[in-house]
Parts: structure tokens; C-alpha cells; sequence
């Protein structure tokens, strides 16, 4: 069974390679996470920095991006934000992946009762409205980076408990598993070393989309005032200050905005191409 | 059938009492006094010790929650919110229609523009169009609602002046809120309109009908988009869930009175009882609104609904 | 080919269709020579992947155009070329001149219309008929076919695959195509109700006076109902006669291999099945002589060489062989 994941991966990646978007995705998130990491050399100020000569300047060669009405380097502030957004997706797609990955395993593999019972729950989570639960977890947690990653963390658990039940079942049923049984392996092992290995592809592809969505929501919560509080940068915080600015300072709602965007759009590229290169029997 | 859509509507009743749980319990949990809420910082601690008494704060979780829900289920009566000084089901009774009409009109409008683009993107696949429209699509997926508010209001109302950027009550107010509502579900609703087609259009009954000699337009209008339909409208029907807890962003920015403003404020305010309500109301018209798609696609879909 | 005077019905000339995949370039067909006689049956034979289906689907110009192209040819259906003619043209012959009855029954319906709707589309169509009357001829039509008229007003998914395909063959006929192409209208069946259907196809044949183009990879069937037999092999043929000729004496290696490999009840029982040794060339990468000399077990150096091309061996019995078998001046005997 090794062999043939070796194969796969390297199938998978020849596939992922012809697909440019994919590549584009792949690239800039290299970018974001080497930004992010190194965000003290590369941004040429820091975020709090303020000059209260500079205040709401527009682009210029000593501010690339402007400054904001505390006269703090836009720039800066959304080198520093990159390592907040990534923070945030990796970490609240973490929670998601393992307590939603143990969930459906578990239903998956134990059937019944139990599976009834979880995936119950599943869908009254599934009732409220992501972004509602969201906001609302967030509310009663508080302010905070912490919070904001378990509230958001929390909304995806049932999508990746949903995906990984499906993939369970299909593999429960094939033979090796019975075979497996009648070796004598326990639960926790068949589990861990047959099922798992083989639920990958479908976890990968939504762990990239759920990063995806975890940066979007944690800036629309910083955005609606909950989640990261000023002055520590976040996209989202950053275009919530900007409005009052729009008329004027316009460039201040559109760089954090782009940051957003391009940081989405580069993850959905790459999450859609893993998706394409893993299942080749997807028509585009 | 008739058996099928009870069965499911009973189903949907734990659900909820589920969430009326669940979010009680958040609330009940969450750091903050009640009693100092309603009041206010400027009363003595007799006045709050007193009120705590009389709203029974002081009695264990299970029967706080007993009495939410009895009173709830049994009366109707949602609670009363102390910040607004009014009941919680007036409040929501208030701003329910408003966020109804949003979401309602971002739905059509999305669909409207949303199905053309994914049925020409099909038809022209690999063309210029269909990179341009899936292009389009995914920048609507990855753009932010709260950005693309921002930026339509810049455009539109800061620069051209031609739409307001608040309220919602004329004609030209709900422009704007409207098309930045329908963004990310124009892009979701034409990504899934295209493949549908993609996948219609190469089936074999399309080639029987072009066998016919059928004109090409009539086999992607009158055989093909009715099949693909089926998915398209689970996924329509699902939007209008969505931009239901969605409108909260919109309304935020362009001020508009609904529900999802309501909830904002309130969670400010610490308002737990139009927090409950207002997320109580929410779900069930989403529940509501999934099943009646389901029910809707058994009945478009012969071979669901013809045994 | 056949019989020189008459114009034949359909006559297709050095037919080359290939399809641009990302594996490389499929030839589906390459330089297909056949014709059909107005009023008879011709039986088109070939494996899974020779190409008939794409052949079919060539004369009626429905072959997907990425990444399907016909690269040379012409194909003249009484004597006017389909290939240069518009498209408004092509509507106008598809289903009322020629029509096509496919193989997946489970498929070409289409799942959200009711039947007698799906055949009352072909007759307004191609007539002047409406409404009442439409509706009375597609009737007629499921009565011919051996429907119940009341079930018109079904929907395919409640029709078994036998009955759906004879709800495919009352839509095909409803507009008296002097052509009909059958793909394989029974592989996708049960044997038992395949005898049904061919028996139906037959008698429909001749009722309606159609010229039949009956593709199968089934020797059996076609010695039922057809005429004359053409043998497809790697996207172009490589034996065609009439059926007592080619069935009584088949010249061509490959067509010895099909007859040989259809098993033989009264055959010792633990004896071996015979086999044609080796598969078909991958249509990317087609050997440069005869297709299918890499098989052949009497293939010579020219075979490899060069293809040798249709002759005709005896009179109305033509072979793409140098050394058909059975044959004086080749070496191979029966």
C-alpha cells in the first residue's frame, strides 16, 4: 500500500503542474507564508509605528501604500496582518480538521448509534448560519486572536465531520478492512493505519478551501468590531477604520481589501487545482 | 408525499429546540451580568440584587433554561430586552420584513445573472467569454462582502453619485445593497450553472435530440438547462439560507434596519434576549427554507416524484 | 463497391475522422471506403473501439468538434455531400432522412420529458403536424413498436432498458428515415429481450422500407437481419461482402479470428477458447503497413510494409489483404 501512495503523489503532482492557476495559487501563498515569517525584515516600518506628520497620506515613494489616520505604514500594517490571516487559517482549519476529522471517523466507523447521534448534532450546527455562529461564538469567547481561531474553528468542524464520514464509509466497506478484522487489528489501528491514509485527498482539498474561508471570516469579524482588537493589524480591522474615510482616503479600503482578495483567490486556485490533479475523473 | 414533507418538518423540530439550547447556553456561559446590562452601571447593588430575584438569575442553569424554552414554545413570548426597552419578538417583528426583501431581491437578481453567465460559459467553453466568466467567478468567491460593499459604494455613490449609501426604503437605496449582497452568490450560482451544463451537455439524450435534428438553441434551452436546473436550484435555494445570515454584513454597512443589524448591535449591547430571538429566527427560516428546496426538486424531478 | 449502377444510398469516401486528446492524436477513422444499397441491410462489424460508433456518428455530423474532427472525405447521402452542406440543412435531414437509434437505452432518453413528448418533438419537427394530430402519430408509432398507447405519458425512468430502446426506435422511425443506423441497439440488453428488439427492428425495416445500417460487434445478429456485412478494423475496413460469401468463405485473417472466437457448442468440453492473439493498435500510434499485421499470424514483410488496400477478390467480395485466406496466389490455405 505504500508504493501506491508514492504513485499517487507523484501522479498528483505532474497533474497539478500543468495547471497554472494552480501554480499561480501555490506561489503566493509561498510569498504570504515568507512574508508572514519574516515580517520584521521585510516591512519597512513596524505596525504600530506612528508619525503624526504622515497622517492619512496617499501613496507616495516613502510609504508605498499610505498611511492610515494614525499615520502608521499601510504597508507594514498588511505584512504584519499576513502573519495574523495565516495564524488564523492554520490554526482554525486545525481545529475544524481534527475534531471534525474525529467526528466523522468515528460515526463513519462505528455506525449506528453513534454515527446517528453525532451527525444529529452535526446538522443542528449545521442550521445556524455559518457566519451567524461565527460572530455569535465570537461574541460570547471575546475579544482576541485566540478566540477568533477556536470561534472560527468551530463553524467548519461540521463540513470536514461530513467529509470524512463519507470517505469511512466508502473505505469500510471494501475487503482489505474486513481482512484486516480477521487479522485480528483493533479498532484504533485499523483506523489510524488503513482508513485514514486513504481519506487524504478529499481532507486536503477542503483543509485548503477551509483556510481559505477561515481568513475570510476572521476578517469579517475583525471587520464587525469582534475578534482582533486595534492596534494589532488585521485586513478586516483595517477596512472596518477606513470607512469612515472612504471619500477621501479611499486607497485606505482598497489595499487591505486586495490583501483579502488575493489571498483567497490564490488559496481557492490551489484548493480547486488539488482538487482537479486528485480526482481525475472531474471534468472541468 | 404529503407523509414525506411532515415526516421532515417533525424532523426539523429538535433541530431547533437543539439551537434554542445551544445558544442559551452560550449566552449562559458567556462572561457579563444580566442584571447590570438591563440596568445599566448607575444603580445600587439592592436594585440589581432585586432584579436578579425577580427574573429568577439566581436559579440553576436547568430551570433558567425550562423557563426560557416553556415560555418560548408554549407562549410565544421570546423574552424582553431590557437595553430596547420592548419585547424581542416586537423588535424582530420590526426588521424581519427588511431583511426578508434584501435577501429576497439579492436571490433574484443573483439568479437572474447568475444562470446566463454559467449557461453561456458552457456553451462557448474554452472560449474567451467563458475564461472572462470564470474569471469573474472567482474573484466573486474571493472577494469579501464587507470589501465589495465598500468599493460599490465608492464607486457608485462616492464618485458618480448616482445611488445613496444608506437606508433601504426607496427604490434607489436598495440598489446598491442589493448588488453587493448578490456578489459572491452571482459567482457561486454561475460556477455551479456551468458545470450542471457542462455535465447535461454531454450526456447521450443531448445527442439524441441534436439527432433529431433538433436546432441547436432549442436542445440547450428546452433539454438541457431543464436538466441542469435540478442542482442549480438546490444551490438558489441554499443561497437564499446563506445570504439570510450573510445580509448581517450588509446591512452594516449600508445602515439598513434588519435583522442582521439588530443582531449586531445587540451582541454590543450584550442584548442576550434579542441575541437568542434574533438567531432562534434565523435558523428556522433557514431549516425552512433547505427543506422547501428539497420538497421543490422531489417535485421538479420526475424521477423523484413519479414512482 | 457493390453494385455500380444504382447510386447508392449512402456512400462514404476515404472517411478520416480523429479526435485531439491529451494522450495525443486519436484516429478514430482512417480513409473508410463504404456504401449501402437503398433498401438493404448492412451489417457494420467491428470490436469495441474500432470505430464504428464514431463512423455513425460522422454521417450524421454529430461528432463533437473539440476535440473531434473529420480530416478527409466525403460522405454522399443521395449523392449531396453532408459534410459541405450548412448546418440548417444537416436539421433538416437528421431524423427525417436519417436517424439514429443509439446504444444506452439507460441514456438517450431524455430523464424529464414524457415519452410520446420526446416523439412528438421528432414529427413537429419534420412535419407540418401539431398538437392532436402529432400526438396521434407518435401513438401510432409506441403501438408499432409494441407500447401501449397510454403509456405515452410516462416518463422514461419507469420503462425497463428493452422497452426504452424500443421507445428509441419509435422516435427513429417516426418520420420514415430512408436511413436508419442502429449502434448496437442491443448490447446494452438482456439476451433474451435482444432477440425482441432485432426481430422488431427487422420487421420495422421492412414496413417502413428503410435502409438499415446495423452496427454490432455480434456476428449472430447480423446474420440475421442484414445483407451485406462490412468488417471494421482499427478505423477502417478490412472485409466486405454479402452475407453468404462472407460468412461462408471469410478471407480476411481478422474475420477468421472473429468467427473462430465465437464458441462452439458442439466443441469438446476443456478445450481452449480461441483467441485472436494480441490487442488492438493504439489509435495514437497505428502501425505503418496493415493494421493488423502486428497480429496476424501470417502477416509477411510487405504486410508490414505497406497497407495493401481494398480489392476485390471475387466478384462483390472485397479484402484489404495480399494474402486473403483461402485464395490462390496467397500462401495461406483454409
Amino acid at each position: 500500500m505504500a508504493a501506491k501512495s508514492n504513485s499517487l503523489w507523484k501522479y498528483t503532482l505532474i497533474r497539478l503542474r500543468r495547471n497554472y492557476l494552480a501554480i499561480f495559487g501555490f506561489v503566493v501563498l509561498l510569498i504570504l507564508i515568507f512574508v508572514a515569517i519574516f515580517a520584521e525584515q521585510v516591512a519597512p516600518f513596524g505596525y504600530a509605528e506612528q508619525d503624526y506628520m504622515m497622517i492619512r497620506k496617499p501613496p507616495s515613494e516613502a510609504h508605498l501604500l499610505g498611511t492610515d489616520e494614525f499615520g502608521r505604514d499601510i504597508l507594514s500594517r498588511l505584512i504584519f496582518g499576513s502573519r495574523v490571516s495565516l495564524q488564523v487559517g492554520l490554526v482554525a482549519v486545525s481545529i475544524s480538521l481534527f475534531a471534525g476529522g474525529a467526528i466523522g471517523a468515528i460515526a463513519g466507523y462505528y455506525g449506528g448509534r453513534i454515527d446517528n447521534i453525532l451527525m444529529r448534532i452535526m446538522d443542528v450546527q449545521l442550521a445556524i448560519p455559518t457566519i451567524l455562529l461565527a460572530i455569535v461564538i465570537s461574541a460570547a469567547l471575546g475579544p482576541g486572536l485566540f478566540n477568533l481561531m477556536v470561534a472560527v474553528g468551530i463553524t467548519s468542524i461540521p463540513r470536514f465531520a461530513r467529509l470524512m464520514r463519507a470517505s469511512v464509509l466508502s473505505i469500510k466497506g471494501m475487503e482489505f478492512i474486513e481482512a484486516a478484522r480477521a487479522m485480528g487489528a483493533s479498532h484504533t489501528r485499523i483506523i489510524l493505519m488503513y482508513i485514514l491514509p486513504n481519506c487524504m485527498a478529499p481532507l486536503i482539498v477542503q483543509s485548503t478551501l477551509s483556510v481559505a474561508n477561515a481568513i475570510l471570516f476572521a476578517a469579517t469579524l475583525s471587520f464587525l468590531g469582534l475578534g482582533i482588537q486595534p492596534p494589532f493589524p488585521e485586513w478586516g480591522g483595517m477596512l472596518s477604520a477606513a470607512r469612515p474615510y472612504l471619500r477621501n482616503s479611499a486607497y485606505m479600503s482598497i489595499f487591505p481589501g486586495l490583501a483579502i482578495m488575493i489571498t483567497i483567490l490564490a488559496l481557492n486556485f490551489l484548493g480547486d487545482g488539488l482538487r482537479d490533479a486528485l480526482d481525475p475523473k472531474q471534468k472541468r | 408525499m404529503l407523509k414525506y414533507v411532515i415526516r421532515r418538518i417533525l424532523q426539523l423540530i429538535p433541530v431547533f429546540l437543539s439551537v434554542m439550547v445551544i445558544i442559551f447556553t452560550i449566552l449562559y456561559f458567556t462572561p457579563g451580568d444580566p442584571a447590570r446590562i438591563a440596568l445599566g452601571q448607575e444603580v445600587t447593588q439592592e436594585a440589581i440584587d432585586a432584579f436578579r430575584a425577580e427574573q429568577g438569575l439566581d436559579d440553576p442553569y436547568i430551570v433558567q433554561l425550562g423557563r426560557y424554552l416553556y415560555k418560548a414554545i408554549f407562549q410565544g413570548d421570546l423574552g424582553y430586552s431590557y437595553v430596547m426597552k420592548s419585547s424581542v419578538s416586537s423588535e424582530l417583528a420590526n426588521r424581519i420584513p427588511t431583511t426578508i426583501k434584501l435577501a429576497f431581491w439579492s436571490v433574484v437578481f443573483s439568479t437572474l445573472v447568475g444562470i446566463p453567465m454559467g449557461v453561456i460559459s458552457a456553451i462557448k467553453q474554452y472560449s474567451l467569454l467563458d475564461s472572462f466568466v470564470t474569471l469573474i467567478t472567482l474573484l466573486g468567491v474571493s472577494m469579501p462582502t464587507f470589501w465589495f460593499g465598500l468599493l460599490v459604494i465608492l464607486a457608485f455613490s462616492v464618485h458618480l453619485g448616482w445611488f445613496p449609501s444608506m437606508g433601504f426604503s426607496t427604490v434607489s437605496e436598495m440598489v446598491l445593497p442589493i448588488l453587493t449582497l448578490s456578489g459572491s452568490s452571482i459567482a457561486i450560482i454561475a460556477r455551479i450553472t456551468r458545470s450542471s451544463m457542462l455535465e447535461v451537455i454531454r450526456s447521450d439524450y443531448i445527442r439524441t435530440a441534436r439527432a433529431k435534428g433538433q436546432k441547436e438553441r432549442v436542445v440547450i434551452f428546452r433539454h438541457a438547462l431543464p436538466n441542469a436546473m435540478i442542482p442549480i436550484m438546490t444551490i438558489i435555494g441554499m443561497q437564499f439560507g446563506m445570504l439570510l445570515g450573510g445580509s448581517i454584513i450588509t446591512e452594516a454597512i449600508f445602515s439598513i434596519s434588519g435583522v442582521g443589524r439588530l443582531m449586531l448591535e445587540a451582541i454590543n449591547m450584550r442584548d442576550y434576549p434579542i441575541i437568542q430571538g434574533g438567531v432562534l429566527f434565523i435558523s428556522i427560516a433557514f431549516s425552512l427554507i433547505n427543506l422547501v428546496v428539497d420538497i421543490l426538486y422531489a417535485f421538479v424531478d420526475p424521477r423523484i416524484h413519479v414512482k | 463497391m457493390a453494385d455500380k449502377s444504382a447510386t447508392p444510398l449512402l456512400d462514404i469516401r476515404n472517411l478520416s475522422v480523429q479526435f485531439n486528446t491529451d494522450s495525443g492524436v486519436v484516429h478514430a477513422v482512417n480513409n473508410l471506403n463504404l456504401s449501402l444499397q437503398k433498401g438493404k441491410a448492412l451489417g457494420f462489424v467491428g470490436e469495441t473501439g474500432a470505430g464504428k460508433t464514431t463512423t455513425a456518428l460522422a454521417v450524421l455530423h454529430l461528432i463533437q468538434s473539440p476535440p473531434g474532427k473529420i480530416t478527409s472525405g466525403e460522405i454522399l447521402f443521395d449523392g449531396q455531400d453532408i459534410l459541405k452542406m450548412t448546418e440548417s440543412e444537416r436539421q433538416d435531414i437528421r431524423g427525417d432522412k436519417i436517424a439514429m437509434i443509439f446504444q444506452d437505452p439507460m441514456t438517450s432518453l431524455n430523464p424529464i420529458m414524457t415519452v410520446e413528448e420526446q416523439i412528438v418533438e421528432m414529427i413537429s419537427l419534420h412535419s407540418d403536424m401539431k398538437g392532436e394530430t402529432a400526438l396521434k402519430r407518435a401513438h401510432d408509432m409506441l403501438n408499432l413498436v409494441g407500447i401501449r398507447p397510454e403509456r405515452g405519458k410516462e416518463f422514461p425512468h419507469q420503462f425497463s432498458g428493452g422497452m426504452r430502446q424500443r421507445v428509441g426506435i419509435a422516435i427513429a422511425l417516426a418520420c420514415r428515415p430512408s436511413l436508419l443506423i442502429a449502434d448496437e441497439p442491443t448490447t446494452a440488453l438482456d439476451v433474451t429481450i435482444q432477440a425482441q428488439v432485432i426481430d422488431l427492428i427487422k420487421s420495422l425495416q421492412e414496413k417502413v422500407n428503410t435502409s438499415l445500417l446495423l452496427i454490432t460487434h455480434d456476428l449472430g445478429i447480423v446474420a440475421e437481419i442484414c445483407d451485406d456485412v462490412a468488417i471494421m478494423y482499427a478505423g477502417h475496413l478490412v472485409e466486405y461482402s454479402d452475407i453468404r460469401q462472407l460468412y461462408g468463405h471469410p478471407m480476411h485473417p481478422y474475420t477468421q479470428g472473429l468467427f473462430n472466437a465465437v464458441p462452439n457448442l458442439n466443441s469438446e468440453p476443456g478445450g481452449r477458447l480461441a483467441v485472436i492473439q494480441g490487442l488492438m493498435p493504439d489509435p495514437t500510434d497505428l502501425p505503418k503497413g496493415c493494421s493488423f499485421s502486428p497480429r496476424c499470424p501470417y502477416a509477411k514483410e510487405i504486410c508490414h510494409e505497406k497497407p495493401c488496400g481494398m480489392v476485390e477478390y471475387a466478384p462483390n467480395h472485397f479484402v484489404d489483404c495480399y494474402f486473403p485466406l483461402g485464395v490462390k496466389g496467397g500462401q495461406n490455405h483454409e
